[in-house]
């Protein structure tokens, strides 16, 4: 376990090594200057501002105090709102997205548990159809598609909630609703097909042979063995929610991390790009480290050995 | 007790002379009861039976086949504006009563209001241009992008994949780790940062997604070749004098195949959801082309007023996802040998 862990987290260290790596350089590869309107400036202090922002070494020496100054987290500035650091945007930012995420990780989990366990329980019969059928709808259809009609029929026709912008918790309810659908879709689906699984054991049916009720069979052993990896689709779920939140903070105009990113991306903030795709590349992979630990806690069947699976 | 055993059974005894040996067939043993069929022919029954995936490949391919025809079916182009005929909502001759007679979401009907003679289907955008072209235009190009993608990194994922398990030892060590570092980085985040330095286009949209999407592919050959190598069909075909070329082409390839179809299938909605994803944050295609998601993001923007133009392209991507992810788990179901009865 113990060198299971210290490899993982090796390769975890490798991982985001590469990324910062390719993400420094392909900033390098960008077109333009980071400075807005340069031609209006003169060569002198074209010289100062690059002196200043430590542009005027080489390559190399820029990447390794870059490098530097990340390990401390130091994301540098943001060259579009001047004197702005990019992790003080970061820290600024990231609260209505951990809010949303979060709470479309909770709703979507217990809505999907019910969902996926009725319909085990109720198999073959109408109830069961029409939550698979649900499910393979929430899977497919996008999330901001889902997520712009949404917000025209219930925000806009309706008026029963508020179209957009990040004000009282009522403004919450739709973004994590149309960040919630896959979570909800995932987990029916997974935890169904877990359940019918276990149903058929041999421990199952030992369970019912020593004559507990159907209820204690169905709570203590089969739900609980059918959750076990449920676990597992919390890393993907999680990475779906981050991606999700990009574009559907855009949506609904939530003051998040997502929308900072696509902002940035349209007025070409390099320094700021470059710090939310670290620390979203970061937070991926440590969410799917923990998932992983966490499985390994869950199931005694699995063994970390010193080989990473 | 044991005397009525005894008594019965003395009474009607049963004696060497009542059987009758059946005649010795030799060959009978050797006779296989129903024709082989082979394991394509028999996936291909099993998906038969699943409706759902029925249904979709029918619809899918009805979908591909209006997008290569549609754009066709009317004189416009997908570039052609017409400014007198814009923000034109959708009228088709015959279906008025499905709600598609051309009145706007006032109720007022903008064909007679601007003396327009002919109809659009799909009605008109900002600009005029037809979006009955327009969507299956850009239909067209989102599955276009989604194939080209899925098959270079079916292409990039296989050689890959095969060469580490087949060369295995170190090759395959050095391979697994440079996987293993790939796999942590989220796609999303290396295509966004691509696709920023790379002109905007359809063919840096297939290479963005292609840097990093083909690691999937690759993990599922090596793990299917390690499997298959061990087993004994191999070693007896290995032991019978089969060359490398006849163990991979005959044994190996075909019986890989199953898991990388499936995985095709579930590559290509995922591709086509990325390249609407980017059109929508305003990393897609440029002007006048269109795609999916470009046609999403414009009607997105203007859904308030002209809510049909974000519907159709909806309701299209929304199908193809479905369609394609109803067939992979058809298509996984059948292939998987363990479900064979």
């Amino acid at each position: 376990m113990k060198r299971y862990l210290v490899q993982r987290i090796g390769f975890m260290l490798v991982t985001l090594f590469v990324i910062v790596t390719i993400t420094f350089f392909l900033m390098q590869l960008l077109p333009g200057t980071p400075f807005t309107n340069p031609e209006k400036l003169t060569n002198q202090q074209l010289l100062v501002l690059n002196a200043k922002y430590g542009l005027d070494q080489p390559l190399g020496i820029q990447y390794i105090r870059y490098l530097g100054n990340l390990v401390q987290g130091d994301l540098g500035y943001s060259f579009q709102n001047v004197g702005r650091s990019v992790s003080s945007i970061i820290g600024e930012r990231i609260g209505p997205s951990a809010f949303l995420g979060l709470q479309a990780l909770i709703f979507g989990s217990i809505i999907g548990l019910i969902l996926g366990i009725v319909s085990a329980l109720k198999h073959n019969t109408l109830f069961d159809y029409g939550s698979v059928t649900l499910a393979v709808l929430g899977m497919s259809i996008p999330s901001f598609v889902f997520a712009a009609l949404l917000q025209y029929y219930v925000g806009v026709k309706l008026e029963w909630l508020p179209v957009a912008l990040w004000e009282g918790y009522s403004s919450t309810i739709l973004p994590s609703f149309a960040l919630s659908v896959i979570v909800i879709a995932t987990v029916a689906r997974f935890i169904r097909s877990e359940m019918l699984e276990v149903i058929g054991q041999d421990y199952v049916i030992t369970a019912r042979a020593k004559g507990i009720t159907e209820q204690q069979v169905i709570v203590k052993h089969v739900i609980r063995n059918a959750l076990i990896p449920v676990v597992t689709m919390l890393g993907p779920l999680a990475v779906a929610i981050m991606t999700g939140t990009l574009v559907i903070e855009k949506i609904f105009a939530v003051p998040g991390l997502g929308e900072q990113f696509t902002l940035s991306i349209i007025v070409l903030d390099y320094s700021v790009i470059m710090g939310i795709a670290i620390f979203y590349s970061a937070l991926f992979i440590i969410v799917i480290f923990l998932v992983d630990i966490l499985y390994g806690f869950l199931d005694p069947r699995i063994s970390y050995k010193g080989e990473a699976g | 007790m044991k005397n009525s055993v005894e008594e019965t059974s003395k009474s009607n005894e049963v004696t060497e002379d009542l059987f009758v040996k059946a005649p010795l067939d030799i060959g009978k043993s050797e006779e296989i009861g129903t024709p082989a069929v082979s394991f394509w022919r028999e996936a291909f029954q099993r998906l038969a039976k699943n409706k759902g995936s029925m249904i979709s490949l029918v619809l899918l391919l009805l979908l591909i086949a209006t997008a290569i025809i549609g754009p066709s079916l009317n004189e416009y182009t997908y570039r052609s504006q017409n400014l007198a005929h814009s923000n034109l909502p959708p009228k088709v001759q015959g279906l008025e009563w499905l709600g598609l007679n051309g009145t706007d979401s006032n109720g007022v009907d903008q064909y007679t209001e601007r003396d327009v003679q002919v109809n659009y289907w799909f009605g008109t955008d900002e600009f005029g241009r037809d979006l009955w072209t327009r969507v299956w235009k850009g239909t067209q190009i989102s599955l276009f992008i989604a194939l080209v993608a899925a098959a270079l990194d079916l292409i990039i994922g296989v050689i890959y994949g095969g060469i580490s398990s087949f060369y295995g030892g170190r090759v395959d060590n050095i391979m697994q780790r440079i996987i293993e570092v790939l796999i942590g980085i989220p796609n999303l985040i290396i295509i966004i940062l691509f696709i920023l330095i790379l002109e905007p286009g359809v063919r840096s949209i297939i290479l963005a997604m292609i840097i990093t999407g083909w690691v999937g592919m690759a993990r599922v050959v090596r793990g299917q070749v390690l499997q298959l190598k061990g087993q004994e069909f191999v070693l007896a075909s290995r032991t019978l004098g089969a060359s490398n070329p006849r163990l991979i082409w005959k044994h190996i390839l075909p019986n890989v195949m199953g898991p990388v179809i499936v995985t095709v299938m579930f590559t290509i909605p995922t591709a086509i959801f990325f390249e609407a994803f980017l059109s929508f944050i305003g990393l897609g295609l440029q002007a006048p082309l269109a795609s999916l998601g470009v046609l999403i993001e414009d009607g997105y923007k203007s859904m308030r007023f002209f809510s049909y133009k974000l519907i159709y392209p909806a309701i299209i991507i929304s199908s193809i996802m479905i369609c394609f992810n109803l067939l992979g788990d058809g298509l996984r179901d059948a292939l998987d040998p363990k479900m064979r009865k």
